[in-house]
């Protein structure tokens, strides 16, 4: 329940959908990935940012399906990337039995299309979203080390100044 | 209260209840570390153990355990933080400000107190009663204006910042001519973890970003040499408008 739930707040926070599982030969395995999607509840009740819905999208490999789930296979299947505002998202879903049994939130990094896992991912952020800050309103300064000679120009000199005085 | 001292070749701030005792054992850390670690220094004694004149093995204790910390981070971080210099020569200068300031953080004890040595940043308590220390971060395209600040609560202690632009005398880049980022600032529970990882962060790049981040508790702000910003998204909730 954790990890469903942790998976759940991860692909909420994404604002993702699980999308029409491509997984080329394994044609009902991408049926069982979105019938289970909505069963779940996790994957689809964040949806509606995108429009989309698991049955819309489902799987340009998915034709021909009979519906069956007996057929399913087993195995890790990757989603189709999506653009979201914190960039490109890639999920994956472990089936097992005919039932997702985990969701992965991959992502496509610019090295060599490896993906990773993005638990803690630094993603762009504007500038305008930064909170301004004032030096008199912080207590220290951080920044790459300053030398000796460097500290006497910096705004920690100040700030170490203006608390002798005050 | 507020006092400054020079060691280690930069500028030590520390603010705290007023203890001179607590003061003097700060310094004389310090102190110490500088006259044992300092490549500068020609009789100290890492620079006999870079120059060969002093075998590792006959080395103090201290020194191994240094060394042998930088080289456990060596493995953690898959190299992008290592304590040798491209020569091969051992370089603890990148671990050893950290190493200090956690020594000096238990000697500070659990008071209210905030120490800077050099842009790395370690707290204990706060800054007044319900109010957080407050780091800023300095722009790195301009280091008369701060960047952000960041509120230092909770476990997080130690705020370390790297730059590829300044004094990067520590950082080698791997297989590149320049650093992907300006300047990378790490929040930790532990000034060592936090100094490490800023470091390996402008050494390794983005792929070392992504590792990192991903296989350790911390968050993380960059600054790309275009100015670009990211954030984990624990950082981005501490610094957001």
């Amino acid at each position: 329940m954790r990890r469903r739930a942790a998976v759940a707040s991860v692909i909420a926070s994404a604002g993702v959908i699980i999308a029409g599982f491509q997984i080329g030969s394994a044609v009902s395995a991408s049926r069982t990935a979105s019938s289970s999607g909505s069963s779940g509840g996790s994957a689809t009740s964040t949806g509606g940012s995108t429009g989309a819905t698991p049955g819309a999208t489902a799987s340009p490999g998915a034709t021909g399906s009979t519906g069956s789930t007996g057929s399913a296979q087993d195995g890790t299947f990757n989603g189709p990337t999506e653009q979201t505002p914190f960039g490109p998202m890639q999920v994956a879903a472990v089936i097992s039995g005919g039932k997702i049994t985990d969701v992965k939130v991959l992502q496509r990094t610019n090295q060599g299309g490896r993906s990773i896992q993005i638990s803690n991912q630094a993603d762009p952020m504007l500038r305008s979203e930064v909170l301004q800050a004032q030096s008199a309103n912080v207590s220290m300064i951080g920044g790459a080390t300053y030398t000796s000679e460097g500290y006497l120009m910096s705004l920690q000199s100040a700030l170490d100044k203006a608390g002798f005085t005050g | 209260m507020r006092q400054t001292f020079d060691t280690m070749g930069t500028v030590v701030s520390l603010e705290w209840p007023g203890n001179l005792s607590q003061l003097d054992a700060v310094r004389s850390l310090f102190e110490a570390a500088d006259r044992r670690f300092s490549l500068h220094r020609p009789d100290s004694e890492l620079r006999r153990v870079a120059d060969g004149s002093l075998e590792l093995l006959d080395a103090s204790a201290e020194l191994r355990e240094v060394y042998a910390t930088a080289l456990g981070w060596r493995g953690e971080t898959g190299g992008a933080f290592t304590p040798h210099r491209p020569d091969g020569a051992v370089d603890l200068n990148g671990i050893v400000k950290a190493w200090a300031m956690a020594e000096a953080g238990r000697a500070l004890g659990d008071s209210d107190w905030c120490l800077n040595v050099g842009g790395d940043v370690l707290v204990s308590g706060q800054a007044a009663p319900g109010a957080p220390w407050v780091v800023g971060i300095v722009d790195p395209a301009d280091r008369a204006v701060l960047l952000t600040a960041v509120p230092v609560v909770g476990a997080r202690r130690a705020v370390a910042t790297s730059g590829s632009a300044e004094r990067g005398d520590h950082i080698w880049t791997r297989g590149r001519e320049r650093a992907e980022f300006a300047q990378v600032t790490v929040l930790a529970d532990d000034i060592v973890t936090a100094d490490v990882l800023a470091t390996a962060i402008v050494s390794g790049g983005a792929a070392s970003l992504d590792d990192l981040t991903g296989r350790f508790d911390v968050d993380v702000l960059t600054v790309d040499r275009e100015g670009g910003l990211r954030a984990t998204p624990g950082m981005r909730e501490l610094v957001a408008i």
